[in-house]
């Protein structure tokens, strides 16, 4: 009698697992990625439905009143929330998926005292700390990039040394605990120990590391989720939970390449805050521009490529600078963002502030597609960026960023930096690009030197008029 | 007992490299959505929550379960609806409004 049901849940289940394959597959393009949403969202109303049918469900009370608030929270976030605010906002979702899981784990955990094997101790153990360090860091993520938070790593001596005692501590609480299942006295310690862990991991990271971390954390809350399912026996968790997982971590794995450094040495480096600060450096002249000459270099260019970076996004001056592109490709010249994949706060930051703007994904480009254009760039625009366009990186062995891969700005025939002041970037290091014969700096806020170029670029003579 | 961690281990190992394969060919250009929609996916703790939450085992599985039904339902509501939103602002370049396009 109850058999079809059996059946029917089963096949929810399948389907949902191939709406979560498909989503992420047609992720791979623009023009598909919509169609992606859609499948997810098939997938998550079919996982559903099935949990319903399950007979264990008897009261759907408490659930309607939860899921009611909780939805109407999270239309609230994604229908109000400022584009510019999607870091932050991404960051504080990995709180909220990894305190569901860490709180379910630990009822299970509860409920369970005395009959749970080895196994499912051991994985419910391993999913709380990894939850619960979830939690907290996220939210300290999210603190750093709301500015509630100091940006910059927050380092000091013997901070390795700590942060590794309590991890192991961490780690021999859920040894005792798969151990002995039934000393379920120890959970609030562990509780207490994976959030103290998750501030001290994130305290530490500095605001350009963060693609990295915000990576890594939704990879965590993945394998969580994942966690989850092995100690339920719920294998639609255990998918999607590894697909989540596996996505963090291979994000976190091309930011890491993309800097050409390790994850150990992101995690444990502390780069924000190396003694490498040049300090006030010796004093070097730069050539100082202004916004009309610039367009006067403008005027004859054949190719723009515009080189953004976290400058660009905290000035909020992606409209600007989408106004002068569009308004140089009306006099026919050809335009292009060239985007490191680590500019910016999260990766690819920069492709979704800009997208917003107006500007169109073809003119967005990856590193490895655009660096082949610079040699025949005519003016090459950096607004914000910094450490990505040194070319220190290519061969300064001393340098603190030697071997990261870096948009090739100096091969430009003309480059001109947007920047507040000659401050050195994240990495603290002086960028030499600044110093070469062809580059121009064009000092003010991001904004409004993007505003006065098109105020400047107007002004100019239409070519197609004279051509006329 | 044994046959269903096996299972399970099955299912991790193969949709991990499932992700692997997959997410491998998502581009730059749509990392941020990428993240977005696996963080709505991930709101699948959620089918975890409501069997506790509804399972009448006592006040503690129904208080904690319910705190996770709400959070996991701000992920997967607020989750798909955002990336929905960040991919309608992808667009082609068009002729007739930038005129360049080459």
């Amino acid at each position: 009698m109850t058999e079809w049901k059996d059946w029917l849940i089963i096949a929810l289940y399948l389907g949902a697992s191939a709406g979560f394959i498909l989503s992420l597959k047609w992720l791979s393009h623009p023009t598909t990625a919509r169609r992606g949403v859609r499948a997810g969202e098939l997938g998550m109303a079919a996982a559903i439905l099935g949990t319903l049918l399950q007979g264990d469900i008897v009261d759907f009370r408490w659930i309607l009143i939860a899921a009611f608030i909780g939805s109407a929270i999270g239309a609230a976030l994604a229908i109000f929330m400022p584009m510019t605010a999607m870091p932050q906002r991404i960051a504080v979702s990995h709180a909220f998926g990894a305190l569901a899981a860490a709180l379910v784990g630990t009822a299970e955990f509860l409920l369970g005292r005395g009959d749970l094997d080895t196994f499912t101790a051991g994985v419910l153990g391993l999913e709380m700390l990894l939850g619960y360090l979830t939690v907290t860091g996220s939210l300290i993520a999210f603190g750093k990039l709301q500015g509630i938070v100091r940006d910059r790593a927050w380092v000091f001596r013997g901070q390795n040394l700590m942060n590794l005692a309590v991890l192991a501590v961490g780690v021999a609480l859920v040894v005792a605990l798969t151990l002995s299942p039934s000393s379920t006295q120890l959970i609030p310690p562990l509780i207490v120990v994976g959030l103290t862990f998750g501030v001290l991991f994130v305290i530490r990271i500095g605001g350009a590391d963060m693609p990295t971390v915000i990576s890594l954390l939704n990879s965590f809350a993945g394998l969580s989720g994942a966690a989850l399912g092995f100690a339920i026996g719920n294998p639609i968790l255990i998918l999607a939970g590894a697909l989540d997982g596996s996505s963090g971590f291979l994000l976190s794995v091309f930011m890491c390449r993309a800097m050409n450094r390790s994850m150990v040495n992101v995690v444990f480096g502390g780069f924000g805050a190396s003694a490498h600060t040049a300090g006030e450096a010796e004093e070097r002249p730069v050539r100082v521009t202004s916004a009309e000459e610039v367009a006067m270099l403008l005027d004859t260019a054949g190719l723009v490529i515009v080189v953004p970076g976290y400058g660009m996004a905290a000035a909020q001056a992606q409209h600007k600078v989408r106004e002068l592109t569009e308004l140089l490709g009306r006099r026919g010249t050809e335009v292009k963002f060239a985007i490191h994949p680590v500019a910016g706060r999260m990766p690819g930051h920069m492709n979704v502030l800009l997208a917003e703007a107006n500007v169109p994904y073809d003119q967005l480009c990856d590193l490895d597609d655009v660096n082949p254009d610079f040699p025949r760039c005519d003016v090459a625009i950096v607004i914000g960026a910094n450490d990505v366009v040194n070319p220190a990186a290519r061969h300064d062995t001393d340098s603190p960023i030697y071997g990261m891969p870096i948009l090739d700005v100096d091969k430009a025939r003309s480059v001109v930096v947007i920047k507040r002041s000659m401050r050195s970037g994240f990495s603290g290091i002086e960028n030499e690009l600044f110093y070469e014969p062809q580059t121009m700096m064009l000092f003010g806020d991001a904004q409004k030197a993007a505003g006065d170029l098109v105020h400047e670029v107007s002004k100019l003579p239409s070519p197609v008029l004279a051509a006329g | 007992m044994t046959k269903q961690i096996e299972f399970g281990l099955w299912i991790f190992m193969l949709a991990t490299f499932i992700g692997f394969e997959v997410i491998r060919r998502v581009p730059p250009l749509l990392h941020t959505p990428l993240m977005s929609l696996t963080n709505a996916i991930s709101g699948i703790s959620l089918v975890g929550s409501i069997i506790l939450a509804g399972a009448g085992r006592g006040t503690m599985a129904t208080i904690l379960g319910a705190t996770a039904v709400c959070a996991s339902s701000i992920n997967v509501v607020g989750g798909f609806m955002i990336t929905d939103r960040m991919l309608k602002s992808f667009k082609r370049g068009s002729r007739t409004a930038g005129g360049e396009t080459r």
